[in-house]
């Protein structure tokens, strides 16, 4: 609905009462997840500007130079509230809408990453969406023939109700080929190809920016949208077949406010005339508003001079999809919706495609750090049970049911990022946050996810290229919302700035809180980074390889798994010192290591877990605080002999070998049999092979 | 000597087994869209993996009644070689190749995961260039890739040699315990009488290339090719 403010504000600039469809129209572009009404002065502090960045945020997804004749494009999207009312078909269309932003651009979807966050598996309603979830991505992502090569999974309580199900994906293109979201050429037309237009999927956008009551999942079922994974894989062929025949002016996907969407922002550049019985329909007697916002998954809309359109339409005919003119880039700067020829909407496009009113909501910072107080039960009880949280636990049974392989490019997915071979580089993405940290400190903890994923690149040798992000955030309503979106966005941009990351894409998605439950989410914001490095056979310590700890440990328990199992609290890690990137990239790079992996959650003991299962450490200061803190930019390293590591500050640690984790400190040993660490990192495995069973 | 690669709608790993055999193995090698059937003979033709129509009805079953395998039908007649790669075998065996069936995993979810299989035939066009019980290492990618068949088919399969491949362990020990989707008897690889077609769920594009982390699979097409020159 549209608020009573908009609807006066519309009145006034028409200068009369909208129409039916233009009243749809203004719904869903003037919602939050159209227009970044309450985020876009935010958005605008973040850098977007680089060498390599060929078209920056604002398209449906970005193109950034990887080489002199390879660009990627890439794209970040959230799909949560869907995936919440239908976990499966959610999900499986956030994957198609971001797939299809990629191909709109010319670009051939390479790799999905999927950043995940649900509420705690203890609950069933969350593992019920857990499992379909990483069904809809799986089966859709698999279907369409692009691997899913990284992800994360994080678990906490205000995720119940609020599964967020976050998807970046990376396509590749010619740098001088690819497509725009704008229209080029008055008098071309319009030409619409992909599956028939339903009532599925109505108002979506609107309902994107909207709390999920407790009777949601009736209520609400029908705006959830059904994929078609078959029919994308025919659209992705059709529409890049399309692209190579230097016929396509422009092209932009349906997602968000259907073909009303897409139209008016493809020719907001001119104006639009849209034939809306054109549309070929899978329903009878839809309205034109229906058929106008209806969000009908797999269907794109492509700018074609109209000598060519019998020649676009063959190659949709070819893939048997349907195809058909809807209408035409016109020079009249209004965007103009004809329905058997009668006028259902006609309104200046800049109106629509501008900016919405803005948003402005009140902010307020808050403390929420608990003084620290030490757990009591013996540290072996913690460290398995550290092990065992799935945020640390291994992510088999999700990482297994996606075909990660496809396209044979993926060298490794194992360690601290994925890595493809791109050309002859490597493609380096990683992708996550931690939101438990960002709760108690949202600038530093933005600040240091930017550093997070920096360093999981540095440990495969990888420099940035470009970040995109996905900002998801319970409502602004509430004044500290406010604050964490303002904390966050400042923490991103400041350290993005202070690596030179261009933030090329992202999205909004705000509301993200439940009444069922009574939860609001923490502070989310998601980062998809993607890196260039050089080819080189992948890193493995062998027994007798000394092991190092680089960089500064404190104590930083806030918002650390420890905390989150025993809530011991603490203070939140301070901002990470960037300059330690370039010693690790310099070390993998001249390959003076066996083996190297950043330390994130689960501190200390669990990037041992990883990457030393089997060694021998001795540790001259207190175990529990350097296994267990958090604090950012250390890396635990294997290597051959210290002369490597030259004039690098380090710690030794260890050594690799032996039949066990043995860990002898001032508090005595600690001992981690190979059984113990295999079976805690199997804790999610079991929990969703049991659940079934 | 000129190999084809069949596209149908929904293949997805047709440009990867393309790039297999024209770049890492060297042979002339056509892609051919399904609604142009084979217009000219070739020597072997691959049916890649992917989800046909969709998967939808059951894996490969709408693909097989196409009118292209009506030219495949012939091809394999005339003695020339077949290889079905996961959703490929999936259509294979739905067009009768070879007895029995692929179906839903026994833990009911897709699986992507590098596994071990054994050479138990190392006699024919497809594994000439393996050791009879050499074990190889190489991906699997499927929801639809238990191979199952009646009892009597089986002991029919096991007492014609018609199985290529199992899983097994490192060692070679097709045990229950390396069995990732409860096929029978862990067949993964199963060859019409004639051994002219081969049916396999693993695959062998994938593991070509050394820096995607093995070569195992690409002597699946050295033997082709090997068998086409000796002609």
């Amino acid at each position: 609905m549209l608020s009573s403010g908009d609807l006066l504000r519309i009145r006034e600039l028409l200068g009369r009462e909208p129409s039916e469809v233009e009243r749809a129209c203004f719904e869903n572009l003037w919602s939050e997840h159209c227009s970044y009404r309450s985020t876009r002065t935010f958005l605008r502090s973040l850098p977007t500007q680089g060498k390599d960045v060929i078209v920056g945020p604002g398209d449906d997804a970005a193109v950034v130079r990887f080489s002199d004749d390879l660009a990627i494009v890439v794209g970040m999207e959230s799909h949560n509230h869907p995936s919440y009312v239908d976990p499966y078909h959610g999900a499986a269309t956030g994957v198609g809408g971001i797939v299809r932003d990629v191909v709109s651009m010319g670009g051939r979807p390479i790799a999905l990453m999927d950043p995940l966050y649900f509420g705690p598996l203890a609950r069933e309603k969350n593992r019920y969406l857990f499992e379909h979830v990483v069904s809809g991505i799986g089966d859709y992502g698999n279907c369409i023939g692009v691997p899913v090569v990284r992800g994360e999974v994080v678990f906490d309580e205000g995720y119940s109700g609020n599964p967020l199900v976050n998807v970046v994906c990376i396509g590749t293109v010619h740098p001088g080929r690819y497509l725009t979201g704008h229209a080029q050429k008055t008098g071309s037309r319009l030409v619409l190809v992909g599956s028939s237009t339903g009532r599925d999927g109505l108002g979506g956008a609107s309902f994107a920016s909207r709390d999920l009551s407790e009777d949601a999942s009736e209520e609400d079922r029908p705006s959830v949208q059904i994929g078609d994974p078959y029919t994308e894989k025919l659209i992705i062929d059709a529409t890049l077949e399309m692209a190579a025949t230097g016929h396509v002016l422009s092209c932009k996907d349906l997602g968000a406010a259907g073909l009303a969407g897409a139209s008016s922002e493809l020719c907001s550049t001119f104006g639009a005339l849209i034939r809306a019985e054109r549309v070929h329909l899978r329903e009878t007697g839809m309205r034109p508003a229906e058929i106008m916002l209806s969000e009908s998954q797999e269907r794109m809309v492509l700018e074609v001079p109209a000598e060519h359109v019998a020649e676009i339409g063959r190659i949709a005919e070819k893939y048997n999809l349907r195809w058909s003119e809807i209408g035409e880039v016109i020079a009249e700067r209004c965007y103009r919706v004809t329905f058997q020829g009668e006028t259902v909407c006609d309104i200046p496009i800049n109106l629509l495609t501008g900016d919405a009113p803005a948003c402005r909501w009140e902010m307020e910072p808050y403390q929420a750090e608990q003084p620290f107080s030490r757990p009591v039960e013996a540290i072996k009880d913690l460290a398995l049970r550290i092990l065992s949280h799935p945020d640390v636990a291994g992510k088999e049974w999700v990482y297994e049911q996606y075909d990660h392989d496809v396209q044979l490019r993926t060298i490794s997915m194992g360690g601290d990022a994925a890595v493809l071979r791109l050309q002859d580089k490597a493609l380096v993405l990683s992708c996550g946050c931690n939101p438990r940290h960002i709760y108690l400190s949202p600038y530093a903890g933005t600040a240091n996810a930017v550093i997070e994923n920096a360093c999981n690149l540095a440990c495969q040798g990888a420099v940035p290229l470009c970040l995109v992000n996905c900002l998801n955030f319970a409502s602004p309503i509430h004044p500290n919302v406010y604050w964490q979106l303002e904390q966050c966005t400042r923490g991103m941009g400041d350290m993005a700035r202070s690596l030179s990351i261009p933030v090329v894409g992202g999205n909004v998605s705000l509301y993200n809180e439940s009444d069922e439950f009574g939860t609001q989410i923490k502070p989310t914001p998601s980062i998809g980074l993607i890196g260039k490095g050089d080819l080189r056979s992948s890193l493995s310590p062998s027994d007798g390889n000394e092991l190092a700890l680089i960089g500064k440990n404190e104590p930083f328990f806030g918002g650390s798994v420890l905390d989150a199992i025993s809530g011991c609290g603490g203070k939140a890690p301070s901002v990470a010192d960037p300059s330690i990137l370039k010693v690790i990239r310099s070390l993998v790079g001249k390959e003076r290591v066996q083996g190297v992996t950043d330390i994130s959650h689960g501190g200390l003991l669990a990037a041992l877990s990883r990457l030393a299962p089997r060694s021998s450490l001795e540790f001259e200061t207190e175990m529990f605080s350097a296994l267990f803190s958090e604090a950012y930019g250390r890396f635990l390293l294997a290597f051959q002999n210290e002369s490597q590591l030259r004039d690098i500050p380090y710690t030794i640690l260890g050594e690799v070998g032996g039949d066990a984790l043995r860990i002898h400190g001032p508090e005595g040993d600690l001992t981690l049999s190979s059984s113990e660490l295999r079976n805690a990192a199997n804790s999610v495995t079991r929990t969703m092979r049991h659940a079934w069973q | 000597m000129r190999f084809a690669v069949i596209q149908f709608g929904g293949s997805n790993c047709d440009q990867d087994t393309h790039h297999a055999l024209q770049d890492v193995c060297g042979v002339d090698t056509d892609l051919i869209w399904y609604k142009e059937g084979l217009r000219r003979k070739y020597d072997a033709i691959v049916i890649p993996g992917g989800f046909s129509y969709g998967d939808y009805l059951r894996a490969g079953a709408i693909a097989a009644r196409t009118p292209i395998m009506q030219d495949i039908l012939r091809h394999v007649r005339d003695g020339r070689l077949l290889l079905g790669i996961c959703n490929g075998a999936q259509i294979g065996a739905e067009s009768g190749f070879v007895p029995g069936t692929f179906t839903i995993n026994a833990y009911p979810k897709f699986i992507c995961r590098w596994v071990r299989i054994r050479v138990e035939n190392a006699g024919t066009p497809f594994t000439s260039q393996y050791r009879e019980g050499e074990v190889m290492r190489i991906p699997i990618a499927h929801k639809e890739g238990r191979y199952i068949a009646t009892p009597a088919d089986v002991a029919a399969l096991n007492k014609n040699r018609q199985i290529a491949f199992r899983f097994c362990d490192e060692t070679g020990d097709p045990s229950p315990q390396t069995n990732p989707n409860g096929s029978v008897e862990q067949i993964t690889g199963v060859l019409n009488e004639r051994k002219n077609v081969l049916l396999m769920m693993p695959h062998p594009e994938r593991a070509s290339e050394k820096i995607l982390g093995s070569e195992d699979g690409k002597k699946v097409f050295l033997s082709i090719i090997d068998h086409m020159e000796g002609r």
